[in-house]
């Protein structure tokens, strides 16, 4: 395979959890080198296990999945000495990413003044919860407070239910991901022109970014998002776009004009509603369809309406997805050097999939090779 | 000196993921020319959502294209084909959110624009990948996470399978483009190599659960399993969730059982002093919690729970977020102006670099606005019949 395109730059991740380290990893799989830099304590990702999962016994799985393909640095960034070896490290990297609240950095002596002061070419990157001004500054950033501020709880589930959070840690994923879009966007500046950069993002603007469209909506109707009285798949969307049960399972049905909706699955008493229907008598339409839709089975609904081109789908878990030739053919798992499986980066260069087998590094791992390499001793 | 001054975007997609990307790539400095079919133009226009609309076109198409310009060319109009061509050889990028094939068919795909222009940084997002079974079927966000196991992850264990109600995969996969034409373009400086850059909803979607589903691949293949009640996350123990409360709901992300107990006077779960039960014995600790918060308001619990520093958070809807002081501190309201003169209020990029907001008061443009301008500007004017 060609080299890959951020071959030669370097990343300093001061990070925890997920929002940094995702973002780091991106970076890695697109070819950075990336050094986690860790208190003698370590990430503390690396003993926050799901499932209790863990690796060699001694790191979690989750470290290990957020973490593949980096090195580790160990330092005590209270330590003075250490401290001189850190600013040498910065003093010939590119990229610095930090996750720290408000105010900690600058107490450490590594804010972006003090960052820029020891290189001028630095791109210095911080992740807080809520940005470094206004009342909430001071909040924990943690994805499920986020959630609850912003919003979302009241886009998912149906109107009787109460708010409910998104199962996945949208917030530091999503903000994560732009982070690495900042950083590459002020890589190319910095290429052009030498001039760094200071990227300043928050789990709260992302996930408000996140929402555009609702926020947008919001703003000029003024009518808060109605989750829809059962079925729900999108405040916005009419009907029939959601869930639907059917006798032995439960199908999606997207945007499908409600006409061709009746005449696919021949039912009569959809043929009542006309277009402009569909979203002011949504939860009736909704009803009328799930009442259809359960007399039959998944495979007889999907053939009628795949046959009609409607955009619809059967829903699947996991393990009925993995044993899909669809699946196996995108090549989306990868072995680690620890025994372990997972996924790799979503994005194809050049028809290439980007793989990686190199682990997570061990806490401290790569210290006597870092500090020969860049002279810290 | 913008990030992506002096970039050209020529932009083929409609709908979100695609133009979430370019929407991205503007905000950070590049120009962005969205190529739409006259009359009609992206589809999404007309995807009027919730009944509201802004001048003739849906809100979420003003949300979406902001900051960009359009200019209208029928791909299957030999002359207007050329004129493409003709902005495809100045472009740095071109991106499209095609099915398989249709670029082919136009004679647009990433060989076509490559003997075009050798230095383009080509970007495509599909549904599920250009080969395998899947290829043809729809690239649609509720339909991806139906197959993908997104649906599983939220919501009580007793309702059912529930969408994430934002179309989180579009969105993903448009982030995922742009990081892919942001490296290829750093690549590109110096070699002036094009690149081409494929991403999919399918492969987005599985790295948005890259935690979870690595959990699932390596522990035998066992399934996500929801909570019974007050449900956040399948692989996180008590009290991860949110409760009601007498008079709202409230979200609390950690915290020792017994502590808490002893924090709220929450009786019940003071016996649960092993940590290992707080995974195990998530619903009936989540049930004890739900029952004892329901009795007293969330400001009250919150005067407990924030002075010992445990993660906790009221639930806010859009009204109550808007007049909270914290959200205006963020600034992150834009109002934009439309080509046609409309004011319209949206928000803005979440990216701060050096210190500034990115704020444009572009807003989206009317279809084909920018057409004559375009041809003036690059001089590509009709070609001799």
């Amino acid at each position: 395979m060609t080299k890959l395109p951020l071959a030669g730059v370097t990343v300093l991740e001061f990070c925890q959890y997920l929002s940094g380290p995702s973002a780091g990893l991106r970076l890695a799989d697109l070819g950075a080198r990336v050094i986690k830099i860790e208190s003698p304590k370590g990430d503390a990702c690396r003993k926050l296990a799901i499932e209790d999962l863990w690796v060699d016994n001694e790191d979690s799985l989750l470290f290990h999945t957020i973490n593949r393909n980096k090195e580790s640095y160990a330092a005590d960034l209270k330590d003075p000495l250490a401290m001189v070896k850190i600013k040498a490290l910065i003093s010939q990297s590119d990229v610095m990413i930090h996750n720290f609240r408000p105010g900690v950095m600058s107490k450490l002596g590594l804010d972006y003044d003090q960052a820029k002061s020891i290189n001028k070419r630095i791109i210095y990157t911080e992740i807080t919860g809520f940005g470094a001004l206004g009342p909430w500054s001071k909040k924990p950033g943690q994805d499920l407070l986020i959630q609850a501020k912003s919003g979302l709880m009241y886009t998912s589930g149906n109107s009787d239910n109460p708010p409910v959070p998104f199962g996945l840690a949208i917030a530091d994923i999503i903000c994560g991901a732009h982070s690495v879009q900042g950083i590459l966007a002020a890589l190319i500046r910095m290429k052009k022109t030498g001039i760094g950069a200071k990227l300043e993002l928050s789990l709260m603007e992302s996930l408000l970014d996140f929402q555009f469209e609702l926020l947008t909506t919001y703003y000029r109707s003024d009518n808060l998002p109605l989750r829809s009285e059962t079925n729900n798949g999108h405040t916005l969307l009419g009907a029939p776009y959601g869930l639907h049960k059917t006798r032995d399972g439960f199908i999606a049905i997207a945007m499908v004009p409600l006409n061709s909706l009746a005449q696919a699955l021949n039912c009569e008493s959809l043929r009542l509603y006309t277009q402009q229907d569909a979203f002011k008598k949504r939860d009736e339409i909704k009803k009328i369809i799930a009442a259809h839709l359960i007399n039959e089975d998944n495979a007889f609904w999907m053939d009628k309406l795949q046959s009609a081109d409607l955009w619809a789908m059967e829903v699947k878990n996991w393990k009925a997805l993995v044993g899909e030739e669809g699946f196996q053919r995108m090549g989306l798992v990868q072995e680690i050097g620890v025994e372990v499986n997972t996924t790799r980066c979503p994005i194809r260069l050049n028809n290439a999939r980007l793989y990686s087998n190199k682990a997570a590094p061990k806490l401290g791992a790569n210290n006597d090779h870092i500090e020969k390499e860049f002279g810290l001793i | 000196m913008k990030l992506l001054e002096g970039i050209l975007v020529i932009d083929f997609s409609q709908f979100l993921s695609g133009p979430s990307a370019s929407l991205r790539l503007a905000d950070l400095g590049a120009r962005v020319i969205k190529i739409e079919k006259p009359e009609t133009g992206d589809i999404c226009r007309h995807l009027y959502v919730s009944d509201v609309k802004i001048d003739d076109d849906s809100t979420i198409f003003h949300a979406i294209n902001r900051n960009k310009e359009s200019y209208a060319a029928d791909l299957k109009n030999p002359e207007d084909f050329e004129k493409v061509k003709k902005l495809l050889a100045k472009a740095d990028v071109v991106m499209h959110n095609f099915r398989p094939g249709v670029m082919e068919r136009l004679g647009l795909d990433y060989k076509a624009v490559k003997r075009i222009n050798p230095s383009a940084v080509y970007a495509e997002i599909s549904g599920y990948g250009q080969e395998g079974p899947w290829k043809d079927l729809p690239g649609q966000d509720l339909l991806l996470q139906a197959l993908t196991g997104i649906i599983h992850l939220s919501n009580d264990a007793h309702q059912p399978p529930t969408p994430m109600g934002v179309a989180v995969i579009d969105i993903l996969a448009g982030t995922h483009l742009a990081q892919g034409i942001l490296a290829a373009l750093f690549q590109r400086i110096g070699s002036n190599e094009g690149a081409f850059v494929q991403v999919s909803m399918l492969e987005s979607a599985m790295d948005f659960q890259f935690e979870v589903f690595t959990c699932f691949l390596n522990d035998g293949y066992l399934l996500p399993k929801r909570s019974q009640s007050n449900h956040a996350h399948s692989y996180v123990g008590a009290p991860y969730g949110v409760y009601k409360t007498y008079d709202g709901y409230l979200a609390l992300a950690m915290g020792a059982i017994p502590f808490l107990g002893e924090l709220l006077r929450c009786e019940p779960v003071k016996k649960y002093t092993d940590p290992s039960e707080w995974f195990i014995k998530r619903d009936e600790i989540k049930t004890a919690f739900a029952k004892h918060l329901a009795t007293d308001t969330t400001a009250h619990w919150l005067s407990l729970l924030e002075p010992a520093d445990i993660w906790c958070s009221e639930v806010l809807n859009y009204e109550q977020l808007l007049d909270q002081e914290g959200y205006k501190a963020l600034d992150m309201e834009l109002m934009v102006t439309t080509t046609s003169g409309t004011e319209v209020k949206t928000t803005r990029c979440p990216i701060r670099v050096d210190g500034e907001l990115l704020k444009s008061s572009l807003g989206a443009p009317e279809l084909g606005y920018h057409t004559q301008g375009i041809d003036h500007e690059f001089e590509i004017n009709n070609t001799p019949k």
